[in-house]
């Protein structure tokens, strides 16, 4: 098994007497897709603005390539290689899918001392890095907002991989989307696992997870119910966990294995 | 994912034709178009479009120009201005404060000048930034407040509202002709004598030409444009102005510095606001008090029929700078065509309604707003 690229070791994180996260280890290897399920309210946003260090834990140790790590805020991980995308996506629709990938990171070339936006190697770039995900624009001047939600999750996941991210996390980036722009964001997983990125997918949708997940953690009121590898656990059982192992089985026969 | 390799059966082609036609300065090139079709027709033989006809709605145009080059890219960056024509009154009065009744050089009084308008640009972002305030709100103070200083400074000083003296105090002065000289002289004198412009017949100017040479203010026109699309649509900095007018908090998720590039904007605005300043009072000789008045709103109107969307994010220098265009050349061309002036709001009204309608039309298609 190839060395983990970050470790997170019984982290707790409190606000105030609240206590959000009791205790959640969670590590994640290069090239897995590590899935975490949990219920709305399970701390799985909590974990994840940890991990991307937006909170600081209260308590527990982060290690980031075998090193301890402290982020002090969300650029710090950024700059190490750990990229989140939003459901709220870092995404102006008014501006061309080329201008957004390379929004904050535009690439310059020098003509007479003056740096001038590379226009054609942005456009270039943008056109290769989407036609390797799948999606054939009509042209790099495209509007964002002509896309569709799971286009455009995959533009903000390719410009996350683009720009160096060796984590990467997706909160939540089905949640919102139809039965095949879904299947179009799995296969994008699927692609930059391929590509050696360790990637944390967050989700409450057990079917999506199963789909692309290589090893799943579950997440309830704050706490991890262990992880599990691809072909150990099967879905009901997942379904199981998250729910807490109760009200779902009461409601199993009326909903007919639906959810 | 085999569905995805093959072009969506559902994205209409578009046209080579469409697709050259869709842009957004689409709005303020049919309005020029309409302009100029017709006062061709209507007043052609007024002398609109003689050396001089030209010359005078030119002057209006680049003054409208300057104003809305800045107006336009603050816009685009998410932000409004309404202080730039009361800062117009401002600066001008500050030239002739400095330059006249304290007669200190009119190099120095143009440096100051700007310093203390580019301050004030700086503290309207400030404010706008760190209070999160609505920035219409903040710089309508500003509207009132430099109006109010530029009225009461001179009443204090001197007991007028008007200042003249200015073009005296800039004699021999190595600065002032960047605003107030005119360029290209033997050139006109040269197409004055081939008989290509008309000559003065009469007078001690006789055997001049009657326009003798084009002025600072078109100059800086020109230059303003040309920087402005420059700016933003070939450099890094010009996608973050749009960044941060489209989506303010999804920029600086980028790694956009929003707070830095509002803040310029504001102070860009205000340089366009001094530079219309300082050309005005150098052709004019004076400061009055009432200088600027309702240009803010001018400048508004010419960039949104240029095509801008007013919340921000979108727009274009080009189409404001035909916005303009047209402002001038209506304002001036219904004189030409004898039309009763007040005929003027309805007509530009009119255009205005009908430039912002294809405006929002044109941007839905390219932005698949909904």
């Amino acid at each position: 098994m190839t060395e983990p690229l970050i470790q997170m070791k019984n982290i707790e994180k409190h606000f105030g007497s609240v206590i959000a996260l009791a205790g959640v280890s969670v590590d994640v290897i290069p090239g897995e897709c590590h899935c975490l399920l949990g219920d709305n309210g399970a701390g799985k946003s909590t974990f994840i603005k940890t991990m991307s260090g937006v909170h600081q834990p209260t308590a527990g140790e982060i290690l980031f390539e075998g090193r301890p790590m402290n982020f002090a805020d969300p650029r710090d991980a950024m700059a190490a290689g750990i990229a989140t995308v939003h459901q709220h996506l870092a995404m102006i629709p008014l501006m061309s899918v080329a201008r957004n990938f390379f929004m904050g990171n535009e690439p310059v070339k020098k003509i007479a001392g003056i740096n001038f936006l590379d226009a054609k190697k942005a456009d270039e770039v943008t056109m290769a890095e989407m036609k390797k995900m799948g999606i054939n624009l009509r042209g790099p001047d495209q509007a964002v907002g002509t896309l569709s939600g799971g286009e455009r999750q995959t533009v903000a996941i390719a410009r996350a991989v683009h720009f160096g991210a060796k984590v990467l996390i997706l909160d939540e980036p089905t949640s919102a989307l139809g039965v095949r722009q879904t299947s179009n964001v799995l296969a994008t997983i699927d692609k930059v696992r391929k590509q050696g990125v360790a990637v944390v997918f967050i989700t409450h949708n057990v079917r999506h997870a199963m789909a692309v997940g290589d090893r799943f953690t579950v997440l309830n009121r704050g706490k991890t119910l262990g992880t599990a590898m691809k072909g150990q656990i099967t879905p009901e059982e997942l379904q199981d966990l998250m729910a807490g192992g109760q009200e779902l089985a009461t409601l199993e026969g009326s909903l007919g294995g639906t959810v | 994912m085999a569905a995805t390799d093959q072009t969506d059966e559902r994205v209409k082609e578009i046209s080579r034709f469409r697709q050259a036609l869709i842009r957004p300065e689409l709005g303020g090139i049919v309005g020029t178009i309409a302009v100029f079709t017709f006062f061709l027709l209507f007043a052609f033989d007024s002398g609109m479009f003689a050396a001089q006809g030209v010359m005078n709605w030119g002057i209006v145009s680049a003054q409208f120009m300057i104003i809305a080059v800045g107006a336009c890219l603050l816009m685009i960056a998410g932000e409004f201005d309404l202080s730039v024509g009361s800062m117009i009154g401002f600066a001008g009065m500050m030239i002739a404060v400095f330059g006249v009744v304290l007669a200190w050089p009119m190099w120095l009084a143009i440096i100051i000048t700007f310093a203390l308008c580019l301050a004030i640009g700086a503290l309207n972002g400030f404010i706008v930034i760190r209070t999160g305030l609505p920035s219409f709100i903040v710089t309508l103070a500003f509207l009132f407040i430099l109006r109010g200083f530029t009225i009461y400074i001179p009443q204090t000083l001197e007991s007028k509202t008007i200042i003249g003296g200015i073009r005296d105090a800039a004699e021999g002065d190595w600065l002032a002709p960047l605003f107030g000289a005119k360029i290209g002289k033997p050139i006109f004198q040269w197409l004055g004598d081939a008989g290509v412009i008309g000559v003065f017949e009469r007078g001690n100017r006789m055997g001049e030409p009657v326009v003798d040479g084009i002025p600072m203010m078109m100059v800086w026109a020109v230059i303003l444009i040309v920087f402005g699309h420059v700016l933003l649509t070939k450099t890094r900095f010009g996608n973050w102005i749009f960044a941060a007018g489209g989506d303010a908090e999804s920029a600086r998720n980028s790694g956009v510095p929003v707070n830095m590039v509002k803040i310029s904007m504001f102070m860009f605005t205000a340089f366009c606001a001094t530079i219309f300043a300082i050309c005005q009072v150098m052709e004019f000789g004076s400061a009055g008090a009432d200088r600027g008045l309702l240009k803010e709103f001018e400048a508004i109107i010419a960039v949104v029929i240029g095509g801008a969307l007013l919340t921000g994010g979108y727009g274009s220098v080009l189409g404001a700078a035909l916005g303009a265009l047209i402002f001038g050349v209506v304002q001036q061309g219904l004189f030409f065509a004898g039309v009763e002036s007040s005929l003027f709001r309805v007509f530009l009204g009119l255009i205005l309604l009908g430039a912002v309608i294809l405006n929002t039309y044109i941007r839905r298609v390219i932005t698949g707003e909904r």
